[in-house]
């Protein structure tokens, strides 16, 4: 196995983690952080894509790097939305979850 | 030898990753989170894509690390940090099939896609022209240029998003939330040691980013890095929403860019194309307008907005 499809299975391993945490986390700032474990495997598939030929290709290089800083904005808009919601509700949680848990 | 450092290294991310969504508790998956996106920088070195480890060590982790930190502080402060308890195994186990399903699938297509033969033969004619000679940042500020303007632009947006959940009440105070450092503590001394430091790193980043790894959004988190380890360790008091020159600093990127690729239809080259003669000094100048926005946006996004009245 060479080093780029190692990588990009790991890609592929995270997006389905990150996807579960996603699915699985109550918190709503766990899930932000589940959200941005999806976004880094993708970005590593896409970086082992251009990785493959055997040169590194800058191209996916420089729009993962566009990613990675929008990834931070809308976390970033995530959780001041998160931190609003909390303390309006005094609940870090989705209000459809708060008959469940 | 090589492999086995690729193994191990996938393997610590996957363990890594794995902990920060099964973990208990809303810190330790944060912390964790914070170890995986230095992990992943590695791999980026592996990869062969220096550009992307430094912005993953920059933003990945360091940025996007502190953003969860404070949120996880502010939601302390209401009581709202603790996990209600999960479901149950059977709950989630469609869920967890559904997700290796879906690995599965990404998998799949990885080796259905055809290899290509080498990357981006247009590139390797271009690149002369750019007027840089780091293939990245040519790509980020020449060839795809609108990606680069239109993020700057997603930068702002999310900026005043989050401008736009401050109170009414709090709209003409400092950003974030009141700092309390302890004299002579690690965060006072810290405070004063890192940011000289920081600066040089951050400068050179942005200076050597034309020829080699770096470049204006590397160095302009680090820059803002910078203002918010002063900022935290009560150094540096935040500014105001309503100073007009922080606003400048805010738009100086995005308007840059859009005359350099004005004056580009203008030259007959077309909108955001920059003619071969002054590609290098245009990138030049709209690195720098860039690295002053970024930087300034960046370390506001992370401070969240004005709330220094807000206590509970």
């Amino acid at each position: 196995m060479t080093g780029p499809t190692l990588y990009a299975l790991t890609g592929a391993a995270l997006v389905g983690i990150g996807f579960f945490g996603l699915i699985s986390a109550q918190h709503l700032l766990r899930r932000v952080v589940a959200f941005n474990l999806i976004g880094s495997g993708l970005f590593v598939f896409l970086g082992a894509a251009g990785a493959r030929s055997g040169a590194s290709d800058p191209i996916p290089q420089a729009l993962i790097i566009t990613g990675i800083v929008v990834a931070l904005s809308a976390s970033a808009l995530a959780i001041g939305l998160v931190v609003a919601h909390a303390r309006a509700s005094g609940r870090p949680t989705l209000p459809e979850e708060d008959g469940e848990a | 030898m090589t492999l086995v450092l690729d193994l191990t290294l996938c393997a610590l991310i996957l363990a890594v990753a794995l902990a920060t969504v099964l973990g208990g508790g809303v810190f330790r998956a944060i912390v964790f989170f914070i170890v995986y996106g230095l992990l992943l920088s590695v791999a980026w070195v592996r990869l062969d894509a220096v550009d992307v480890a430094l912005a993953e060590a920059a933003i990945g982790a360091g940025l996007t690390g502190v953003l969860f930190l404070s949120a996880f502080g502010k939601l302390s402060r209401i009581g709202a940090e603790a996990e209600p308890p999960a479901a149950g195994i059977r709950a989630l186990l469609p869920a967890a099939l559904a997700c290796a399903g879906l690995t599965g699938a990404l998998a799949w297509a990885w080796f259905a896609l055809p290899v290509p033969e080498r990357p981006a033969p247009d590139l390797a004619t271009a690149l002369p022209r750019a007027g840089i000679e780091n293939p990245v940042t040519a790509v980020l500020l020449n060839f795809r240029a609108w990606d680069t303007l239109l993020e700057s632009i997603v930068l702002l947006a999310a900026l005043i998003g989050v401008w736009m959940l401050a109170r009414d009440e709090d709209w003409h105070d400092r950003f974030g939330l009141p700092q309390h450092v302890r004299p002579g503590g690690v965060m006072a001394n810290f405070g004063r040691l890192l940011p000289p430091v920081g600066v040089l790193v951050g400068v050179y980043l942005v200076y050597v980013g034309a020829d080699r790894p770096g470049g204006a959004f590397q160095g302009g988190t680090v820059l803002a890095a910078v203002g918010l380890v002063a900022a935290l360790a009560g150094l540096l008091r935040p500014p105001r929403v309503t100073q007009i020159v922080w606003r400048m600093g805010l738009v100086a990127g995005p308007l840059v860019f859009l005359i350099a690729g004005i004056v580009g239809a203008i030259l007959g080259a077309g909108f955001l194309t920059l003619p071969e003669p002054i590609a290098g000094s245009a990138i030049f100048v709209i690195e720098i307008a860039l690295v002053a926005s970024i930087a300034v946006t960046l370390a506001f996004l992370v401070i969240g907005p004005p709330e220094q009245g807000h206590r509970e």
